[in-house]
């Protein structure tokens, strides 16, 4: 009853979404009163998406066996966390998030926007009905998650082990509320395109659903390049592959977009620039769930493959994409061109930092699609770090060059001096740290360059505070310093790794140990050990320095009954200038066991620097947010004393 | 300018929905192509595998005649399931040298008392140096080189029973 109940809300869903979509082209030809149900239509519509979302998530809570994907994806024995994470740790789940979002934020859109025009606002709400109704077919049509088994199956399948995790339960999500975000900023796009009201008003409607995306996404990466690190065992954090690609790509271009964004909401500039990456990012967002889903392209962690979706995806890629940017082509020849502005001004700045970031994007687009192309010429290529790591610094380190002046700039136009001079302490480090990396001499060029860089920019985020009073500058200012920074983090995080990195692969027998870093590892033995749906082989590390023992470290060769599968439980230990990494690896001959051992230096600061640079947007974020109520407080005092008078 | 660059995302655009349908459209094909074949074969001499059959080397190739190497391991299941096609090969007058993988001469010993015996030399590879100056990944995976010591064509797992006209066809273009 609860799946069909469930499967009735999204067809009405469904159906009020295509309503939405006929009511805007109506009243766009004068129709006023479809006009006016437009955001009723929409509100309710998100309202059902909820409520059918909530229906899977109840089906997956009590295990219903009668329900396919229940069966699928779920078993009676897993722990209650990752049965709630069933409901979308598959296809159908995870598209049934995806519309549920999208259709709540474009409630959210219908309730509380009031700064567009409106026949902009309608047009906007009718590209956002284009978008869900897409995607309310691709569930109903291809994806239905509410379909029944003839007969219910006595045990579920059970969810791939890899993806119990607390890491993996929440990385999706996040990820597709980046993308809804990101879809969010494609209709204002749309809606501006079919009115022409390209302004500040689009920029500062359109700037905080960007932001919001942005925040959800780098949270989203950082969670999914964690779980890769701990979780799969390989010792790395970032392997360029077509999955991470996919959600790097939607990164990048929402990074640019909210950049531009805030031009055009200061200045009035780069209007066409905006519309056009708003557009961008979200194709991207779709390019990259049709590339992990369709299996055109071979993954470590590709999921839910099936080039039937693959072609529906496609489908809707050519209609919302293609759609919009033969619209950008006709239509945004009538945009009036913005402001101008001198190239030694903050918006030069902003412009250098859209042409880097969308360079990136495209290197990182052309790497991930090269293996496709060469193949469609018959050949086989692999792309990988060899060719990302250097080509996409060629990019990325001017782009920290322009992150440490580009806040110091005014708007329009600038003085150099001054700047240059603001800027000394932050070069005195680059020559300090260069010094000192020459001298080391561990160093390669790439990731030498990366810690020099890191230091220039750490310190010269700091700068647009230091010559006022720091708890005076506004949040949104704040939220820069720290996004800023913490980028400074993340690039000395990943740099030191790659320089400084030591590694191990032993065999040892139980009482042998070896050297890392300065820390003697002694393999103690192994144990056997069980957990809730999986038993385990537990090796018992200890590692000592000078005889005194410092900790136990207990990585696991993990194996899930249901479904069947071993994993490898990294242990790590964290100190504060790096962490271990042990991994048990299989018995080798005679009664020793392969150990695998990194010492990882300034490992963590990647992590830490991502949750930095996410809670820069989310100050930058409240920031507007606390103007925006200040803002309609006053506009409603005013309403008030009109009436009064 | 401005309106050229205004149909630039449109354009990439649909060049990655051309690829992307040639992706869905094109039949998946999970052959690796070898680099290798088309080459000459690599210098070599593997011992002995077992007492009284030959060993193998870079030599035995220069004959003029087209010869198949099958790479193996007598621990290797599909490489049993593969060895009543390569006795019929070898009646059929394929002549089949073979490379045993990480073994030990009894195992083969008993391997080829077991499942048949269709190889005229067995080349001893013990620690797996060989299968990869040959470009094998794997076990079983056989190769066809022709009379000048020229690899010609590759096949990567076990040969199914319907393919060995294939293979037969492939050994007798490599005659020529």
């Amino acid at each position: 009853m609860i799946a069909e109940l469930g499967l009735l809300a999204l067809w009405l869903a469904a159906g009020l979404s295509g309503f939405q979509l006929f009511a805007a082209i109506l009243a766009g030809r004068g129709a006023a009163v479809l006009g006016e149900a437009i955001r009723p239509v929409a509100v309710m519509q998100g309202l059902l998406a909820a409520f059918a979302f909530a229906m899977l998530v109840w089906l997956f809570a009590r295990t219903d066996l009668s329900v396919a994907l229940v069966a699928q994806h779920s078993h009676s024995a897993k722990p209650f966390v990752y049965k709630l994470s069933g409901a979308w740790a598959n296809h159908e789940g995870s598209m049934l998030l995806w519309v549920m979002v999208m259709a709540f934020s474009g409630a959210l859109v219908a309730l509380f926007e009031r700064r567009l025009s409106v026949a902009t606002m309608r047009a906007t709400l009718g590209a956002q009905a284009i978008v869900t109704l897409g995607f309310y077919a691709f569930l109903l049509i291809s994806s239905n998650p509410f379909e029944r088994l003839a007969t219910p199956a006595v045990e579920g399948n059970g969810l791939n082990p890899l993806l119990q995790d607390p890491g993996l339960a929440f990385h999706p999500p996040t990820l597709y509320f980046g993308y809804v975000g990101l879809s969010v900023a494609f209709s204002f796009a749309v809606g501006a395109l079919v009115t022409g009201e390209v302004g500040r008003d689009f920029a500062r409607t359109m700037r905080s659903w960007v932001l919001a995306a942005w925040v959800f996404l780098t949270l989203g990466i950082a969670a999914g390049s964690w779980w890769a690190y701990y979780e799969l065992g390989w010792g790395g954090w970032w392997f360029w592959d077509p999955v991470e690609n996919a959600s790097l790509m939607p990164w990048l271009a929402a990074t640019a977009l909210f950049h531009s964004t805030s031009v055009l909401a200061s200045r009035d500039a780069l209007r066409v620039w905006t519309v056009m990456l708003a557009v961008v990012a979200f194709s991207m967002a779709m390019v990259g769930t049709f590339l992990v889903r369709s299996g055109v392209l071979t993954s470590v962690h590709a999921f839910a493959v099936d080039p039937e979706r693959g072609t529906f995806i496609l489908v809707l890629l050519g209609i919302f994409i293609g759609g919009a940017l033969a619209l950008f082509a006709l239509r945004a020849g009538k945009i009036a061109e913005g402001s101008r502005f001198s190239w030694k001004s903050r918006e030069a700045s902003l412009v250098v930092n859209n042409v880097l970031l969308t360079a990136l994007l495209g290197i990182v687009l052309l790497g991930t699609l090269y293996p496709l192309l060469t193949e469609s010429m018959g050949t086989r290529v692999s792309v990988g770090p060899p060719y990302f790591n250097p080509v996409g610094a060629i990019f990325f380190f001017p782009l920290v060059l322009a992150m440490m002046v580009g806040p110091l700039l005014r708007w329009r136009d600038t003085k150099w001096t001054p700047v240059v001079q603001r800027l000394a302490p932050a070069f005195a480090a680059m020559a300090f740290v260069a010094l000192l990396v020459v001298i080391d001499g561990r160093a390669g060029l790439l990731s030498g360059t990366g810690l020099v860089l890191a230091a220039g920019l750490a310190l010269a985020s700091l700068l647009p505070l230091a010559r006022r009073k720091p708890w005076r500058a506004p949040l949104t200012l704040w939220g820069m310093v720290v996004a800023h920074f913490g980028l400074a983090v993340t690039l000395a995080g990943a740099s030191a790794e790659s320089a400084f990195i030591e590694e191990r692969l032993v065999s040892l027998t139980p009482g042998e140990s070896t050297r890392i870093s300065g820390w003697d590892v002694t393999l103690r033995g192994t144990i056997p050990v069980a957990g809730p749906n999986w038993t385990a082989i537990e090796g018992e590390l200890a590692v000592s320095r000078d005889g005194a023992i410092a900790t136990i470290l207990s990585p696991q060769r993990r194996s899930f009954w249901s479904p069947p599968q071993t994993t490898t439980e990294a242990a790590l230990w964290t100190r504060w200038n790096g962490q271990l990494y042990a991994v048990l690896g299989e018995p080798a001959e005679s009664g020793k066991r392969k150990v695998r051992l990194w010492w990882k230096p300034f490992v963590t600061l990647i992590w830490y620097g991502a949750l930095l640079v996410a809670l820069g947007g989310l100050l930058a974020l409240s920031g507007r947010a606390r103007s925006a109520l200040r803002r309609s407080i006053a506009v409603g005092r005013a309403t008030q004393r009109r009436e009064v008078a | 300018m401005r309106k050229l660059f205004i149909w630039v995302p449109l354009v990439i655009f649909v060049a990655f929905a051309g690829l992307a349908i040639w992706a869905l459209v094109a039949p998946p094909s999970r052959d690796i192509p070898s680099r290798l074949v088309g080459q000459q074969l690599p210098e070599f001499a593997l011992d002995p595998q077992i007492a009284g059959r030959p060993g193998l080397s870079r030599a035995d190739f220069r004959a003029g005649e087209a010869r198949m190497i099958n790479v193996f391991g007598s621990w290797c299941i599909p490489c049993r399931v593969e060895n009543p096609q390569l006795v019929e090969l070898a009646r059929a007058g394929v002549p089949i040298d073979a490379v045993a993988v990480r073994d030990t001469p009894a195992q083969v010993q008993a391997f080829l008392a077991q499942y048949g015996d269709p190889f005229q030399r067995i080349g001893a590879d013990p620690n797996g140096r060989f299968q990869v100056m040959l470009g094998s990944a794997g076990v079983p995976e056989s190769f066809i080189v022709d009379g000048a010591g020229v690899i010609r064509y590759q096949h990567i797992g076990e040969i199914r029973p319907e393919q060995v006209p294939e293979i037969i066809e492939k050994w007798r273009e490599a005659s020529r």
